[in-house]
């Protein structure tokens, strides 16, 4: 081989892709177990970006130890994330992203879908992410729900489809249900409502998140909740409601109400701890952080349910041969539990909750999945105690908290008015 | 060929076109280019190129563009007016003051050590400072000056101009002692003889003298600030808005037309604005 490509002045590339195809063609007979070939595989590098919530680089070190190739990470906010995937398709092999970027970028053709069939643990990912429904008496909740935008229709399909076409277009990987994060010993008496978030009395010690898809979302269950008004479908709002949203929430912040926006996790973060904020939207991991600076701070349930997001991994229109076969043995490896038992001691839903249970301890499993209190200290997965004996998740067991999802991240139809509202909001 | 280089005309252009071809691909080429997207459409998550003016009409249809242009002139015009007087202040003192060669240059290098450091980091370290619970409020707290902390230290147009003053001021220190520096001493001493008091000298001799100084300061300052966005998104907690701030969000949302619109409004205006600064000063006359 080494001598060919000095003969015929091939690349290394267009190599591996012909020994790949050849490799496929070879190993087609025995799918659903796909092997790989072990030297060629080495040399494989993806490319993986994504919002810092799982792009973590134990994964990656685990990748290199377990697959033997190399996995790069690079961690952005969510709007650089949707960004690089509009834009940028030569620049990841693997986007790392939720469910609602998919539907903004998947038209743009800058991914291809995936073939169900090569994915090992298919059948064991939660039925959210398949049918919509998370047991089969539940509703589905308002908003850009992930099994709306979960499939397509084929191989080269650029539209989504709601049935189970065997073409995904994002694998599943992760999953939360979001509240408000507020500071107990600051507030001092109980909080059990999304309208809290403009009472007066937290006048100037209020935040919530300046990510238009995600804001809107927690807007619109504080307006709800404040009794302003009923969406039909919050997920999907007309241009009528997106103003009165949005102007319910203007006159809050010139009367001062917010202390400050924020638009990356570790601002959310710094809000909290330091007390400049005692009420605002948050990331389940932030209350974490929060908490392992010692500082008291609960992700509060409240009474009209969650805004939940869910997020996945796709892959790049670009990725062919070797380097997709790659792609699809990380994902496999992805799905089948160590990962997921990492996220979900960070307090994340994994979206194969059966294969992480295999790499989490009983008291772990009990305290993150089935909402018990914890026998002993509970761990994050780089060693901090997150809870002592005794302590029981906030919102408890994971059909309680995902029960009560009542929307989802979204990309609504007037998602550009919305977009320019809300510049228009932060401007304002 | 030889005679060819000896003509002074190619000689001429030849020094000057590696600074016109570098200014060519690096300055014009991109401006060209941010006005033709200017006229393009966008969508979710494309761009489509168009020839449309509703960028524009949106940008000057909307009310909130008013308010953040005047919240951009608004941070200009006050962080000019305190880093020209802490400026002036500081280079009058290293020029007239000190004595010494020595210890001026010392002295004026001491000005830029905060310079050591980027300028994200020296901004960000206000926030603990100036926080609720903020070394600033625990401090006059435990003076006794205020009985519970003050609010808009931290998060406010304060917090914000106090950061522009802080990062700022050395781009006014610089040109305004430089042109100090060549005063001609004797003019004073001239002056003096004269009989003029110390205000007078420096009311009708030093600033005059030194007005290349200040308009070049003035001109660093004020497209720095117009410029800038993430201080005020720091500094404010994302709640003002200045036109950096307009644009950075129209390209976080991939509304790339809208922002180069926003982008060729806001070079207009810079230029326009420095344009009449320098019908007051030639600075070309003077240096």
């Amino acid at each position: 081989m080494t001598k060919l490509t000095s003969q015929t002045g091939l690349s290394r590339r267009d190599l591996l892709k012909g020994a790949a195809s050849t490799a496929i063609a070879a190993g087609s007979t025995t799918l659903g177990a796909p092997m790989l070939w072990a030297q060629n595989i080495k040399d494989v590098t993806l490319r993986q970006f994504g919002t810092g919530v799982s792009n973590l680089n134990d994964v990656a070190n685990k990748v290199k130890e377990d697959l033997g190739f190399t996995l790069e990470m690079t961690a952005l906010d969510t709007d650089s994330v949707t960004q690089r995937a509009a834009t940028q398709p030569n620049s990841f092999d693997i986007a790392d992203i939720e469910y609602f970027i998919c539907k903004k970028v998947w038209a743009a053709g800058n991914m291809q879908a995936m073939d169900t069939s090569k994915i090992a643990n298919y059948d064991k990912i939660a039925g959210t992410f398949r049918s919509g429904l998370l047991t089969p008496t539940s509703t589905i909740a308002q908003g850009t729900a992930p099994h709306t935008v979960g499939f397509t229709s084929g191989p080269n399909g650029t539209d989504f489809v709601q049935e189970e076409s065997g073409w995904m277009t994002l694998i599943p990987t992760i999953y939360n249900a979001d509240t408000l994060g507020i500071r107990p010993d600051l507030i001092g008496r109980p909080i059990n409502n999304w309208s809290e978030l403009l009472n007066p009395e937290f006048k100037g010690k209020a935040s919530i998140l300046d990510i238009s898809s995600i804001g809107i979302m927690d807007m619109a269950m504080v307006v709800e909740s404040m009794g302003e008004y009923t969406y039909p479908d919050k997920g999907n709002m007309t241009k009528e409601e997106i103003d009165l949203t949005l102007g319910i929430f203007t006159e809050a912040k010139k009367n001062g109400q917010f202390r400050a926006f924020w638009k990356s996790f570790d601002e959310s973060v710094n809000l909290m701890a330091s007390g400049e904020v005692v009420i605002q939207s948050m990331w389940s991991p932030a209350i974490t952080a929060v908490k392992s600076q010692g500082v008291p701070c609960v992700y509060q349930p409240l009474e009209e349910g969650y805004r939940s997001w869910g997020g996945g991994l796709g892959i790049s229109a670009a990725l062919s041969g070797l380097e997709l076969e790659a792609a699809y043995e990380y994902i496999n490896w992805y799905l089948s539990g160590w990962v997921g038992g990492y996220l979900m001691r960070q307090g994340y839903y994994s979206a194969v909750p059966e294969t992480s249970k295999e790499f989490m301890t009983a008291d772990e499993w009990g305290f993150w999945y089935e909402g018990k209190a914890a026998k002993g200290d509970i761990l994050s997965p780089t060693g901090d105690k997150l809870a002592g004996a005794g302590e029981v998740r906030d919102g408890g067991a994971f059909l309680d908290r995902m029960g009560s999802v009542v929307c989802w991240n979204s990309v609504m139809d007037e998602n550009q008015y919305m977009v320019r509202k809300w510049n228009e909001f932060i401007a304002a | 060929m030889k005679k060819l280089l000896e003509n002074r005309n190619v000689t001429g252009w030849l020094m000057v076109s590696p600074l016109a071809a570098v200014l060519l691909v690096f300055l014009v080429m991109p401006i060209i280019l941010i006005i033709i997207v200017s006229f393009w459409r966008a969508t979710e998550f494309s761009i489509i190129p168009a020839f449309e003016w509703d960028n524009y009409a949106f940008l000057f249809g909307s009310p909130v563009t008013y308010t953040v242009f005047l919240n951009t002139f608004k941070y200009a015009f006050i962080t000019w007016a305190f880093t020209l007087v802490i400026g002036f202040t500081v280079a009058y003192y290293l020029t007239f003051h000190i004595r010494s060669q020595t210890w001026q240059i010392a002295l004026f290098l001491l000005c830029t050590i905060p310079f050591w450091t980027s300028n994200i980091i020296r901004m960000i370290s206000w926030i603990p400072f100036l926080g609720r619970n903020g070394i600033a409020n625990s401090t006059l707290m435990s003076w006794g000056v205020l009985d519970e902390p003050v609010e808009w230290l931290l998060f406010s147009d304060f917090a914000v101009i106090l950061a522009f003053v802080h990062l700022y001021t050395l781009f006014m220190v610089v040109p305004i002692f430089n042109t100090m520096m060549r005063i001609d001493r004797s003019l004073i001493e001239a002056a003096r003889d004269a009989g003029a008091s110390g205000v007078q000298i420096l009311w009708n001799v030093i600033i005059p003298l030194t007005k290349p100084g200040i308009m070049i300061g003035t001109i660093f300052v004020v497209t720095l600030v117009m410029g800038d966005f993430i201080t005020v998104r720091f500094m404010s907690g994302s709640q003002s808005a200045n036109v950096g701030r307009l644009i950075s969000n129209d390209i976080a949302l991939l509304q790339y037309p809208s922002a180069s619109a926003t982008a060729i409004v806001l070079l207009a205006t810079v230029l326009i604005t420095i344009g009449i600064l320098l019908r007051f000063v030639d600075i070309r006359k003077e240096l």
